[in-house]
């Protein structure tokens, strides 16, 4: 079987655990470092239990609908893409509607193995949240989704499928109110509930072992892939490309093709108003390296080291961090990352729609976009594997109002303050 | 000066010392130096000046509320190294609580050189744990700095071990498993995790998180080398009508936990 999440190799040449070069660690508090390694410790256990292993195979399969296809795109390919051969992962067809699935059931069932009835995440577009929400619902766990409150109105839809779940939504107030304020809100509970809580986090980021237990139960998506797309073609792709945000898409895809030379790989991160107008969410783009979160990456900070708040049409990538391996793979060359501003995803979401009746999430739409230019610049032929990491069902009234199909009043899930996450 | 000396004095007159909390910059800079020394005149022995952080994740809503506030009106890391400055000029020992990426931006080398050079005697560093404090202690010790970091309840012996051994002036042990805040009750958690973290260190030990009141402290004097207090002292100035209000308030909540530090409960 190829399917297995773990993947047993070091993290890094310097390999320390938890280390990517300079880059992850743990930068906490010393009341959460009880917790994190107890998680470690089940993580290494359940790495090797065959059973852990086949009962997360059979619900990826049973209840997410694994393995994902791969679909050619050839209308979007020559519309839109240069004549460029664009394949889609179509991790928007897992249950839920994104790939973050993958990694809720994986830590849902580790939860379950530690013995803890409570489990806390924090979300920004939603995404995250439905999905943990929904394992808890599966397997009888209490929960509890930060979100900030800003997320809260403009993903008013994705508050109520969590609340339907049997989820408790907290909106976070403080600071700018989005994905970061969350994950603060978010520790700040785990750091007091430790003993009954564990805390699914989301994405590639946060302190050891965050950063190789998301990637390792996301890194399914580029094992799939790479046997699907040598299935269809003949060969490896030319390209992969990914959205990032904190980065756990774009990890999952890329992970199986770093040995492979031959392959580039494009992170394509929130370039919001563009990067020059320091409006944006483009960490490793424009960002400096330093700490947050509990893990040393790239981040938008100031000459203070204070957090620049980030801005992006897409909530999932409205974040100033990054997961640590994708600082590390910037820095060595082996992952190129570049910013896709908040026009330029729209485009290419449109395109999509038109072209191929797929609505993507407008996360996944600034990697369709990043597609779009690499197949420009490879010219046509060249195979472009692009990772659509979730769809666009939340998002069609933010789509619905850049392309001014609604007024800007109150319209169900309008970001007009529906304010019913309570 | 190390705060060690500090706790020595205390400990001659058979007491526990009180360490009072307080950020830089709020309600100004100028208005947070007031208010730390009217502290020190009532009692306060040692003083941890806050570094104003956008993401304080070790923090409850009052002191959340001062440090925006603080940023809002721009308080920076050379304003948190002036306050030191004043503070430390009263003979106080005075030390910085700051979380990591403010002082590695700043450069480790160079707050610490700074920070020696204003007066300062060390830093209380939350969010690193020994093991991952590399960037940290040689600098440190370079400048003769104190080194605090935090055990906590849920510490192993031998983590606590761990931390002490990288401790200089004394070690924070949070009372109890959560952020700061005033509590009606510090936990009896407090008590064992003190009398474990002694078996591995003749470093004072002090106790923060939850402690208000002259009775709690008088409680905590009971076990531990020194009473940590923060978000109370920073809820008299939110709640202060003015800045002059806010020092006077301050001062004599200071006096009254400086008494319960003296009283044997």
């Amino acid at each position: 079987m190829v399917s297995s999440t773990r993947h047993p190799q070091q993290d890094s040449p310097a390999g320390r655990p938890g280390r990517f070069g300079p880059y992850g660690g743990r930068y906490v508090p010393e009341a959460l470092i009880a917790a994190l390694d107890e998680l470690d410790r089940e993580y290494q256990s359940a790495a090797v239990d065959p059973a852990f292993q086949s009962e997360l195979d059979g619900l990826l399969k049973s209840y997410s609908g694994r393995p994902t296809p791969v679909t050619e795109v050839a209308r979007f390919s020559a519309e839109a893409a240069s004549g460029a051969r664009v394949l889609l992962k179509r991790e928007d067809l897992n249950h839920t509607g994104s790939h973050k699935i993958n990694n809720v059931l994986g830590q849902a069932l580790l939860t379950r193995r530690i013995g803890k009835k409570r489990v806390i995440a924090e979300t920004g577009a939603g995404q995250h949240g439905v999905a943990t929400a929904t394992a808890a619902a599966l397997m009888g766990l209490e929960c509890v989704i930060y979100m900030g409150e800003e997320d809260t109105r403009r993903q008013a839809l994705n508050v109520a499928r969590m609340e339907l779940l049997g989820a408790t939504v907290v909106p976070v107030s403080t600071g700018s109110k989005t994905l970061k304020d969350a994950i603060n809100e978010a520790l700040r509970d785990w750091v007091t509930n430790v003993d009954t809580t564990n805390y699914v986090f989301g994405t590639v980021a946060g302190p050891h072992p965050f950063p190789t237990l998301v990637r390792d139960l996301q890194r399914i998506i580029g094992v799939e892939a790479r046997q699907q797309v040598l299935e269809l073609t003949g060969a490896l792709p030319d390209a992969v490309a990914a959205c990032v945000g904190g980065g756990s898409n774009a990890i999952g895809i890329f992970h199986a093709f770093v040995e492979d030379t031959d392959v580039a790989l494009y992170g394509f991160e929130a370039g919001g108003d563009g990067v020059a107008s320091g409006r944006h969410a483009s960490t490793i783009s424009a960002g400096s390296p330093g700490v947050l979160h509990g893990a040393r990456s790239y981040l938008l900070q100031d000459e203070f080291g204070q957090t620049i708040e980030s801005h992006s049409i897409s909530a999932g990538l409205d974040y100033p961090g990054v997961g640590p391996e994708h600082s590390w793979l910037s820095d060595i060359g082996r992952a190129v990352y570049e910013p896709i501003d908040d026009a330029e995803a729209m485009e290419a979401f449109r395109l999509l729609c038109r072209t191929e009746g797929i609505i993507p999430a407008i996360e996944s739409a600034h990697a369709l976009a990043g597609a779009r230019k690499l197949g420009a610049r490879l010219g046509e032929g060249a195979v472009i594997l692009v990772n659509l990491s979730g769809r666009g069902d939340k998002d069609v009234d933010t789509a619905a109002r850049w392309f001014g199909l609604l007024d800007s009043g109150g319209a169900p899930g309008s970001d007009s303050g529906t304010g019913d996450e309570k | 000066m190390s705060a060690s000396v500090a706790f020595e004095r205390a400990r001659s007159e058979e007491r526990a010392a009180l360490v009072g909390y307080l950020p830089a910059g709020y309600p100004s800079v100028a208005g947070a130096v007031d208010v730390l020394k009217a502290m020190v005149d009532a009692g306060v022995d040692v003083v941890e000046v806050g570094l104003p952080y956008s993401d304080p994740l070790m923090d409850g809503p009052v002191i959340q509320t001062a440090v925006e506030a603080a940023l809002r009106a721009g308080a920076n890391t050379t304003d948190v190294l002036r306050t030191v400055e004043a503070v430390a000029a009263t003979g106080t020992p005075t030390l910085v609580m700051s979380y990591w990426n403010p002082i590695d931006r700043y450069g480790p080398e160079r707050f610490s050189r700074d920070l020696a050079a204003a007066g300062g005697a060390g830093v209380i560093t939350p969010d690193i744990i020994p093991d991952d404090a590399e960037e940290w202690l040689p600098v440190a010790r370079s400048q003769d700095l104190d080194t605090v970091f935090l055990v906590a309840p849920s510490s192993t012996d031998k983590r606590i071990a761990l931390t002490t051994e990288a401790c200089r002036g004394f070690v924070y042990a949070a009372s109890t498993m959560g952020v700061t805040g005033t509590r009606d009750q510090v936990g009896d958690a407090a008590a064992d995790l003190v009398a474990r973290t002694r078996k591995t260190t003749a470093l004072p030990v002090a106790v923060g998180l939850g402690v208000s009141n002259a009775d709690q402290a008088a409680e905590v004097a009971n076990f531990a080398d020194g009473v940590i207090v923060g978000s109370a002292f920073v809820r008299c100035l939110l709640d202060a009508d003015s800045p002059a209000d806010g020092v006077r308030a301050a001062g004599e909540l200071a006096g009254q936990l400086s008494s319960g530090v003296r009283r044997q409960a």
